[in-house]
C-alpha cells in the first residue's frame, strides 16, 4: 500500500495531494497493465475504472459509419483517462485502446465517488483537477476543429 | 542576392521535382558553379514566367549550396503554375531574403524545433545544419504536426534525423487505425517535454493560431519569450522592404522577418486587426 500511495502522489494529476488524502484514496486504487491493442474503455459501457496513465500510450477513437475507426487523440504518461465516471449515467462516449504496453493506476469508480462524497475537501481538490483536464482537452479539441493546416 | 539588381530574377533549371503530398511538391534547382548560399529561415521570390512571383522559404541544406530546394504548396495562381513545371523547366529566383533562424544562439544548449504543416519546410535547413555539427548542441527535439498522416512532409527523412541524434515527435489532427503515432495538436506535445528553460532556444513555424498556442504552452513551461523565435507569413511582393505589402506595424516582414523573436511579436499575434 505504501508503494501505491507514493505512486499516487508522484502522478502529475495528483501532484500536491496531501499524504492523508492519498492514503484515503489508495484503497480504491490498483496497478493495472494492458498490452498493445487491448481496450481500456469501450463506447456505450460503464467505465470499469478511472485511469492515471503511468507508462505507454492510449488512443481515444470512435467508429464512424462508412468511415471506419477514427483516432481522435493520444494520451500518455501523466494523463488521465476516462472523465465519464463522475457524470451520470456513467457511460463512455469513446473507445480507448492501448497502442503500446500501458501501465496505469485504476480507480474503482464507485469506490472513488463514495470517497469524494465522504470527504468534500478531497472532492473539491479532485474536481478542480478534473475541471482543468476537461478544460485543456476542450482547448485541444477546438484547435483540432480549426483545421489549421487546411487551405485558407 | 542577385548581384546586378534585386529586381532581376535569376533563371534556374529544375533538376528534380518530387510530389510530397496531394498538394505539396518539392523543386530541386541547380544554381550552377557559383552555388546559392543562404541561411536557414530565409526565403526566395520564385517567378513562374508569365504568371508572377511568390515568396517561398528555402527548405534545402545550407551546407550544400550546389543545390537550391523549395517545398511549395499549390494554393494560388503562381504556386499552381509552379506545380505544373517539371524537370528541365526554368523558374526565376530572387533572393535569398529576410532574417534567419538564430541557430548560433543554441550552440552548446538545447534546441526545440516546432513545426506545423508546411512550417516544417523553413525549419528543415535548421535540422540539416544541426545534423552537420550535432556534437555542438545539447538535446535537439523536433515536434511536428500535420492534418493527417497523408499530409506529413519529408517522411522518408525523419528516421535519418532520429539516427542522427535528433528526437522527433510527430502528431496528426486525425488518423485511422493504421496510424501508430500520436494524435493531437502540436502544443499538446510541448506539455510532455522536459525543458530546461535556461538552456533552450525554441524555433516555431506554422499557422499563426498554432504558434500562438505554442507560445502559451512554452511560457507555461517557463521558457522566456526572448528565447523563442517564430517565422511569420505575410503577402510579400517586392521582398526588399519597399512596397509595404507585408508591413506589420513599423516592420516589414520581408526584411525585418520572416524570423522574429517572439517577445517582439507576441502582442501583435493577439491583435485580430493585424
Amino acid at each position: 500500500m505504501e508503494g501505491l500511495e507514493r505512486i499516487l502522489q508522484e502522478h502529475a494529476f495528483l501532484e500536491d495531494l496531501s499524504v492523508d488524502q492519498a492514503r484515503f484514496l489508495v484503497s480504491c486504487a490498483r496497478n493495472v497493465r494492458f498490452a498493445a491493442g487491448e481496450f481500456l474503455l469501450r463506447e456505450g459501457t460503464e467505465p470499469p475504472a478511472f485511469f492515471l496513465l503511468r507508462r505507454g500510450h492510449v488512443v481515444l477513437e470512435i467508429d464512424v459509419p462508412a468511415r471506419g475507426t477514427v483516432e481522435m487523440e493520444s494520451l500518455g504518461p501523466g494523463d488521465v483517462l476516462g472523465l465519464s465516471w463522475l457524470i451520470p449515467a456513467y457511460r463512455e462516449h469513446l473507445d480507448a485502446r492501448a497502442t503500446d504496453a500501458v501501465v496505469a493506476i485504476a480507480f474503482d469508480c464507485r469506490c472513488l465517488r463514495a470517497k469524494l462524497d465522504a470527504d468534500h475537501d478531497l472532492g473539491y481538490a479532485l474536481a478542480r483537477r478534473l475541471f482543468a483536464q476537461a478544460y485543456h482537452r476542450l482547448e485541444r479539441v477546438r484547435l483540432q476543429r480549426l483545421d489549421l493546416y487546411g487551405v485558407r | 542576392m542577385s548581384a546586378a539588381s534585386p529586381w532581376l530574377p535569376r533563371p534556374l533549371a529544375i533538376a528534380e521535382r518530387a510530389q510530397e503530398t496531394a498538394d505539396t511538391f518539392t523543386l530541386r534547382l541547380e544554381p550552377g558553379d557559383c552555388g546559392f548560399a543562404f541561411a536557414p529561415g530565409q526565403f526566395n521570390m520564385i517567378y513562374a514566367f508569365g504568371v508572377g512571383e511568390a515568396a517561398i522559404s528555402i527548405s534545402g541544406d545550407p551546407t550544400r549550396p550546389e543545390t537550391l530546394v523549395h517545398t511549395i504548396r499549390a494554393v494560388g495562381t503562381v504556386t499552381r503554375a509552379l506545380a505544373t513545371l517539371d524537370r528541365g523547366a526554368a523558374v526565376g529566383i530572387r533572393g535569398p531574403y529576410g532574417s534567419a533562424w538564430p541557430v548560433e544562439h543554441a550552440l552548446g544548449g538545447d534546441l526545440l524545433i516546432i513545426a506545423g504543416g508546411l512550417g516544417l519546410a523553413p525549419l528543415r535547413p535548421v535540422v540539416y545544419d544541426v545534423l552537420a555539427r550535432r556534437a555542438l548542441f545539447g538535446h535537439v527535439v523536433v515536434l511536428y504536426g500535420a492534418r493527417s498522416p497523408a499530409d506529413l512532409l519529408y517522411t522518408r527523412e525523419l528516421d535519418a534525423w532520429i539516427d542522427g541524434g535528433v528526437h522527433v515527435q510527430v502528431t496528426v489532427d486525425h488518423a485511422g487505425t493504421d496510424w501508430v503515432g500520436s494524435v493531437g495538436t502540436v502544443p499538446s506535445l510541448i506539455d510532455g517535454l522536459v525543458i530546461d528553460p535556461a538552456r533552450t532556444i525554441a524555433l516555431v513555424c506554422g499557422p499563426e493560431v498554432m504558434m500562438r498556442f505554442c507560445l502559451r504552452a512554452l511560457a507555461t513551461r517557463g521558457l522566456a519569450a526572448d528565447r523563442v523565435h517564430v517565422s511569420l507569413e505575410r503577402n510579400m511582393k517586392c521582398a526588399v522592404g519597399l512596397c509595404g505589402h507585408c508591413q506589420l506595424r513599423e516592420s516589414f516582414v520581408c526584411k525585418d522577418g520572416p524570423v522574429v523573436r517572439a517577445d517582439r511579436i507576441a502582442p501583435l499575434l493577439d491583435r485580430r486587426e493585424i
